[in-house]
This record gives C-alpha cells, sequence and structure tokens, in this order.
C-alpha cells in the first residue's frame, strides 16, 4: 500500500530555505507571503488495511522521518 | 599511562583522522573504529564522534548515521557513564541519537560557514573543559552548514539551570539560539560542540585553544580508567 509522508518545518521555527524561496518568488514577481519548505516521502508498505498502513508509517514518522522537536508530519494512505 | 580513545569512523566522516592524530599528539591512545563493529575496544576510556558528513547528510544531518551498529555500544558506554565527545557532525548524530537535547538546524544564513569563531567557556569544572581557567575565552575554527543549534526555550531553561550548556558563541555565527555552541547531557559525561577542537591543537594553525578541550577530556578518560582498573 503506498502511503504519502509530508514533513514540514513547526510554525514559529526559523526556516532559512522557506524565506530564501520566498524572496526569489517575489523576485519573479509573485505577490508570495509565506513561503515553508519541508519534503515529501513515499513509501510502499506492507499493509492488510489502510488503518494498518497508517500505524505502521506514524511509527516510521516517530522514529525517523520527522525531528518532532522542528518538525510536523502528516500521512496519506493511498488506497 | 595513554587512556584509550575510540573515534568512530563512518562513511563520510572526513574529520576522524584529524581527530586521531590531535588526540595522540595530546598524548592519547587513540584508534578508528568503522562504524559497523558491533562493540568498543576493550579498555576504551572515551569516544569521540568526528565531523564529516555521514551518510551524505541525507533525510536529516545525523539521521542515518545514528542507525550505524557501534551506536549501540556507544549508547551503552554513555549510560554507564563513559565520556563521549561530538564534534559538529558528531555533536548532529548524539542529538538526533537523544543523547543530547536540542537538534541542528541549517545555518540562519544557509550559507556554509568556515571561520575562526571566538567562544566563552561558561563552566570549567567538566571532564570537557577542565583545563579552561573561568571566564577563558577560546578561539577555535567552526566549518558547517546546519550547526544552528535549537531547542525550546522550556527546555533551554532547563538546560541553563542544570549547567549542560558549557560554550557559547561571542558573536553568533549561526543562528543558533542561546548562542549555544556547546552542550552536555545530563549526566555531564556526554557532549557535542560544532567548533572544531581537533583543527586547533597547533598555534602554528591559528590557535592552540582546541587542545584544552581534548586534552582535558583525555584527563578525565585517564582519571576513569584509572579508577576501573
Amino acid at each position: 500500500m503506498r502511503a504519502t509522508v509530508v514533513v514540514r518545518p513547526k510554525e514559529g521555527i526559523l526556516d532559512p530555505q522557506g524565506q530564501a524561496v520566498e524572496q526569489s518568488l517575489r523576485k519573479l514577481g509573485f505577490a508570495v507571503e509565506h513561503a515553508r519548505v519541508g519534503r515529501v516521502v513515499d513509501v510502499d508498505v506492507e499493509a492488510s488495511s489502510a488503518e494498518e498502513a497508517r500505524e505502521r508509517v506514524d511509527a516510521m514518522c516517530k522514529q525517523l522521518l520527522a525531528n518532532p522537536l522542528i518538525e510536523s508530519y502528516e500521512v496519506e494512505v493511498h488506497e | 599511562m595513554k587512556p584509550r580513545v575510540a573515534v568512530i569512523q563512518f562513511p563520510g566522516s572526513n574529520d576522524d583522522r584529524d581527530a586521531l592524530w590531535a588526540l595522540k599528539a595530546l598524548g592519547g591512545d587513540a584508534s578508528l573504529v568503522w562504524h559497523a563493529e558491533p562493540e568498543l575496544p576493550d579498555g576504551t576510556g572515551a569516544v569521540v564522534l568526528p565531523g564529516g558528513f555521514s551518510y551524505g547528510d541525507y533525510l536529516r544531518c545525523g539521521a542515518i548515521a545514528r542507525f550505524a551498529p557501534i551506536m549501540d555500544a556507544v549508547t551503552r558506554f554513555a549510560a554507564e557513564g563513559g565520556l563521549v565527545l561530538g564534534i559538529c557532525n558528531g555533536f548532529q548524530i548524539l542529538c538526533e541519537a537523544g543523547l543530547l537535547p536540542g537538534v541542528l538546524q541549517p545555518n540562519a544564513s544557509l550559507s556554509f560557514i568556515c571561520r575562526d569563531a571566538g567562544l566563552r567557556v561558561e563552566r570549567t569544572d567538566t571532564p570537557f573543559t577542565s583545563r579552561c581557567e573561568p571566564g577563558r575565552r577560546l578561539v577555535i575554527p567552526i566549518k558547517h552548514h546546519d550547526g544552528a543549534w535549537f531547542a525550546p526555550p522550556e527546555l533551554v531553561e532547563e538546560l541553563e539551570s542544570r549547567g549542560q550548556i558549557l560554550l557559547r558563541y561571542e558573536d553568533n555565527p549561526n543562528g543558533a539560539v542561546g548562542d549555544v555552541a556547546a552542550v552536555t547531557n545530563e549526566a555531564g559525561n556526554v557532549m557535542g560542540l560544532m567548533p572544531h577542537p581537533e583543527h586547533a591543537v597547533d598555534p602554528l594553525l591559528g590557535s592552540g585553544d582546541g587542545a584544552l578541550i581534548l586534552a582535558s577530556l583525555l584527563d578525565a578518560a585517564r582519571a576513569r580508567t584509572l579508577l576501573a582498573i
């Protein structure tokens, strides 16, 4: 089963990459206020149900994919 | 007696040989230990996690290296009170492994910074700073892209009250919270720092101040080893 994890810098955490992207977009003439840069991880996980897949991917996030001090994450399971 | 120091070599470490050289020059019996080893050498008195780009800094700096087989042995060694020093990437690994508080984030400038840094020694009654006089100023080079130490305000307060912040930048180069350049664990036997003491052990190279940190570690490792005999 495929799952997609989106990892984001938590609100209030300094995100210099996001700031650099925001400035570059402005220089191109786009009216943007706020850009944050995170990362996407796609995984194929063995699971018999979407719920089981979600639990497994949640454990992956807690143990490796995100650092809870600075990052939040969302898991989407594609059925 | 020469204290035995294990310098861990990860794929992508690049300051391992400098650390080895510096520790030997200061009277340590230092040797390289490959990351895939299951155990530390017998009689290890201290462990050094050197700088570099372990596992290509994939995902987050230090996030993958903490799963190296040797890290189980390092974690056990630390839990038994063994002295562990993480330099730069080694600091990042110790934070990701949960052996040290906080995390290292990209520099606020997003630039790789390579220059001497002035540091304030906050405590001298520790295994890592015992050779420094109180109030001593150190000049030790930094060279990193992800050196901005971060912890939430309540954690920083706890660390300050327990005296776990050992070095601060005089002129914050990277956006680290509280100007923090080095922290220890609660027990005080594990320290991580972003500056590179192994690059500052000979005045010929600009500064010898790093020798104070490494010689402090060797003193403490020697004392611990003698106690164990």
